[in-house]
Order: C-alpha cells, then structure tokens, then sequence
C-alpha cells in the first residue's frame, strides 16, 4: 500500500468516525468540535484528490466561517446537555403525515445514492471519468465550469439553500398553542 | 544526503526559531514603545536596554503554578491555547520571506525561502488564520467563567465581522496578480510604476492598492485582538477576556499566539502590497533584510497604534465593520476587477 492510500484510509476512517460522534453527543460544543475535525478529514480527501483549492475553500467556508457561527451559536444560547426530550405530539416531526413524508424522501436518497455510486464506481459512467485529473487543481477552470457549465445547477444550489433557511426559521418559530 | 532536503530541514528550523524570537522582540518592544510614549524607560535592568527582559518574563511563566478552573472543560480548557499557538505558527509557514536562493551555490538550484510552496498561499494563510479563533472562543467556554464566555463570544463575533473585509482585501490583489501563490504575486512587483513613460514609484501593489491596503491593515488589527479592536480582552468590563482563567505556560501559549499573529499579518502585508523582497533598486539577493525590514515597520505601526488609539465602544466596532468596512472592500474589488478588465492587468 502506497502512502496515498494509507492517507485515504485514515482521513476516510477519521471523517466517519467524527461524523458519527457528532450525533452520538450529548454536549452541543463537542458536537460542533467534532464536526470541524470531520470537515478538516475531508479537506484531507481533498488534497489526496489533487484538489488544493477545494481542500482550503472547505476548511475557510465550513470549518472556519460556518463552525465560528454554529459555535457562536451555541456558546450565545448557553445550550447545555441535552437530555432525551418527552415525546411532543404537536411537533412537525411527529405528525403521521410529515413522518410519512419524511420516510418516503429519506428511502428515495438511499436508492439515488446507491444508483448513483453504482454508476460512478462499477459501471464508470457518468461526468466524473470525463474531467482529467489535475484539472479540478485550477482555480479558472473550476470557475468555468460553475458557472458556465453548471451555471443552473449552482443556481438551483443557492435556492435549496434559501429553503433550507426558511425551513430553519419554520421550524424554529415558536408554534401557537393550540387549544 | 541531499543538500537540498537539508537545506529545507534547516529552513523549518531557522524559521520556527526566528518566529519565537520574533514574538521575544515584539514582547520588548511593545514595552519600549509603550514605555516611551508615555515619558517612561520600560525595562532597563535585565540585560542591555532590557533586551532580556521576554526572556525573564517566560522562565518566570515556567515556575508558575497551572491552576483550571473546577468547573472547567478540562480536555478543552487544556487544548484551547495549543490550538491558538498552533494555527499561528501553522499560518507563517507558507509565507516566502526572500527571493529563491541557492546559498551561494551550496545548492545544485535555487530553493524558495518557505517552509512549503504551496500554488494556493494567500488561501491557505486565509484558511489557518480563520482556525486559530477557536482557540479563542474555546478558552472562553471550557473556563465556565462569565468574563471568559463574554470575551470569547466577543471575539467570534468580532473575527466572523471583520474576516469578510480581510478576505475581500486579500480578493483585491488576487485579481490583480492573477495568481493565488505568493511567491508569484511577490515577483510580480518587480520594476517600476510608469507615468507617461517615466518611473515613478517601485511597482508595489500597495499604489493602486491604497484602499485595500487600509482595510487590510484595519482587519489585520481587528483579527489579531490588537488596539483599538481589543474587545475580546477588554480589561476595564472583562478582567482579562478570554484568558483570564488561565495561567502559567497556558496563558504564555495565548501570548505567544497574539504576538506570532501579528508578525504573520505583518508578513503578509508586506509580501502582497509592500513588494515583499523587492527594495528598488537595492540588489534582490539581500531580499531577506528588506523584507525584515518592511515587516518590522507594519509591527510599529501596530505598537505606535495600540498605546495611541482609545478602544472603540463595542456598538461601534460592528457598525464600523459592516456598513464601512465591508462596503468599501467590496468597492475595492469592483474597481479593481473593472480596471483590470479596461486596462488588461
């Protein structure tokens, strides 16, 4: 095994292992520690993929602007431990409609997934054997193609997350009390 | 062995110990400067004009206790300050501090003088930089303490605040250079500034850069904690900020970490706007002292500034950095990106 897999193996083992404890903690602060470090792990891939500007532009967007908020955040709420919430009927999470919903999006992104690796990784198909390695390293052929090429994918990307927001502050809204 | 691979041992080496001597430098100069512009001495005793009065100031650290707070994160409270230290020495070593040198043919070919020569510099300084605040806010949370909480949120809120304008500045000269390497961006201020024909200024980027320039050096101070920015370590509202629970060789990491990040933003400066080894028309092959040189001068400016300048009112500080500052660096990079468009860089 060459140094590179070696690197692949222990970025690859460390992003999974984070991620995970991510969700398994009970101290929010760790939590968004943790997920740095599973953001600097891919950061790592990154570079193994010959991709230095992508690597940097992780750490500066997501371990560095979008963590400092998340920390900020939690430090700001002074949210403490969490403890296992009572079961709330009125939640949206918990309405048999929503959680119905909920199941039929979660199994169309697994299938989707695993359509997608198949193609990429068994099969070889699909866009990513047509890009020639090394050519993701530049920064002017990057900004070609996002936004020439892919101008409405990234487009589409910043509505996704504008929903997303909206959904944040939903979701966050305190719900009137139903009587 | 290869001569080159032990050239670029020992240039890690040599640059990591000149980085701590630097921050010792700062430390006595600080006080100087201080000292001075106050009609005071500073130190004199320990050695001449107190030259060895960091020194004494550290092994007086080494014997003292290491105290934590009960109450305190412990694996965090202990992390935080090697996170500090460690993303300020990280951040310095993809900054050329001289031209390629072969060492007067002990080489077989020139080396860069950084530790790594990375194609996308000025973002991975970016990148380091923007890791070091967690050591900051860090401290402040595992301390359980309210000044220390108070000072760390300060700072997040003061570096997510002011990282956008450094950024931008940082964007400004990219556009210009057309390069993400420092080394290229350096080699690029080569030569002379023409009007009409006639060389007028060295061609440093920091003549059509001026604007830029301001806000880099205005964000530089507010990254690095510095006067009149210094919110996080307030000492009339918040004891001593962030660190005000920590102590011996803990606390010195902090202090450390403050003075290598103002020598980083200085070098910084120096490489994109300054013309970093260039002094026209002063020989290149001596590049080292005139980089030195230029650095040494944005560091008193930053110490000149601190004992001057009283402390921004905190409202202020965020009014100033996000209807001022960020406007005029978002300006700065239109114009430069149309005047680089117009006259073809």
């Amino acid at each position: 095994m060459g140094l590179e897999t070696v690197l692949f193996y222990v970025f690859g083992a460390l992003a999974i292992v984070t991620s995970l404890m991510v969700v398994g903690q009970r101290n929010p602060v760790h939590s968004v520690l943790l997920l740095i470090a599973s953001f600097g792990a891919l950061a790592g891939l990154y570079v193994l993929l010959d991709a230095p500007f992508t690597a940097v532009t992780q750490i500066i967007v997501y371990a560095g602007a979008i963590m400092v908020l998340f920390l900020f955040v939690v430090m700001l709420l002074n949210v403490g431990r969490e403890d296992a919430a009572e079961y709330d009927r009125s939640h949206p999470f918990n309405r048999p409609l929503e959680r119905r919903a909920g199941t039929a999006l979660v199994i169309a992104l697994v299938v989707e997934l695993a359509w997608a690796v198949w193609h990429v990784s068994v099969r070889q198909e699909g866009a990513l054997r047509d890009v020639a390695p090394g050519s993701v390293a530049s920064v002017a052929e990057i900004g070609r193609v996002l936004y020439r090429d892919y101008a409405f994918a990234f487009e589409a990307t910043s509505v996704l997350i504008l929903v997303a927001m909206v959904g944040a502050i939903i979701l966050a809204r305190p719900r009137p009390q139903s009587h | 062995m290869d001569p080159v691979l032990i050239a670029q041992v020992a240039l890690i080496v040599v640059i990591f110990h000149a980085l701590l001597l630097s921050a010792a430098g700062m430390v006595w100069a600080e006080r100087k400067v201080a000292a001075r512009l106050q009609q005071r001495f500073g130190p004199v005793y320990t050695g001449p004009y107190g030259l060895l009065q960091p020194f004494a100031d550290v092994f007086k650290l080494f014997f003292k206790e290491e105290l934590k707070p009960s109450a305190a994160d412990a694996a965090l409270f202990y992390l935080a300050p090697v996170i500090s230290a460690a993303a300020a020495f990280a951040a310095f070593c993809v900054i050329p501090v001289g031209p390629p040198t072969d060492f007067f043919g002990l080489l077989p070919h020139p080396i860069p003088l950084a530790v790594a020569d990375v194609n996308v510099a000025v973002l991975v300084i970016f990148a380091i930089t923007s890791m070091g605040i967690y050591g900051i806010v860090l401290a402040g949370w595992s301390s359980n303490s309210k000044y220390s909480l108070l000072g760390g949120l300060r700072s997040s809120a003061q570096m997510i605040s002011y990282e956008l304008s450094y950024g931008l500045a940082l964007a400004a000269v990219l556009v210009m250079a057309n390069t993400f390497s420092l080394q290229e961006i350096v080699k690029q201020q080569a030569g002379y500034w023409h009007l009409f024909g006639v060389p007028i200024a060295p061609r440093w980027f920091v003549f059509p850069q001026i604007l830029g320039f301001t806000v880099y050096m205005i964000a530089g101070i507010a990254e690095t904690n510095r006067a009149p920015f210094d919110f996080p370590e307030a000492e009339q509202e918040l004891v001593a900020g962030y660190h005000t629970e920590y102590s011996s060789m803990s606390f010195a990491l902090f202090f450390l970490a403050e003075y290598v990040n103002m020598v980083t933003v200085s070098a910084v400066a120096t490489n994109l706007f300054l013309g970093g080894w260039h002094l026209q028309p002063l020989p290149e092959w001596l590049g080292f002292f005139w980089f030195a040189i230029k650095a040494s001068a944005i560091l008193f400016f930053y110490l000149w500034l601190r004992w001057t300048m009283p402390r921004f009112r905190y409202d202020q500080l965020m009014a100033f950095g996000w209807k001022v500052l960020l406007p005029l660096a978002v300006l700065n990079v239109l114009a430069t990106a149309a005047g680089v468009i117009y006259f073809g860089s």
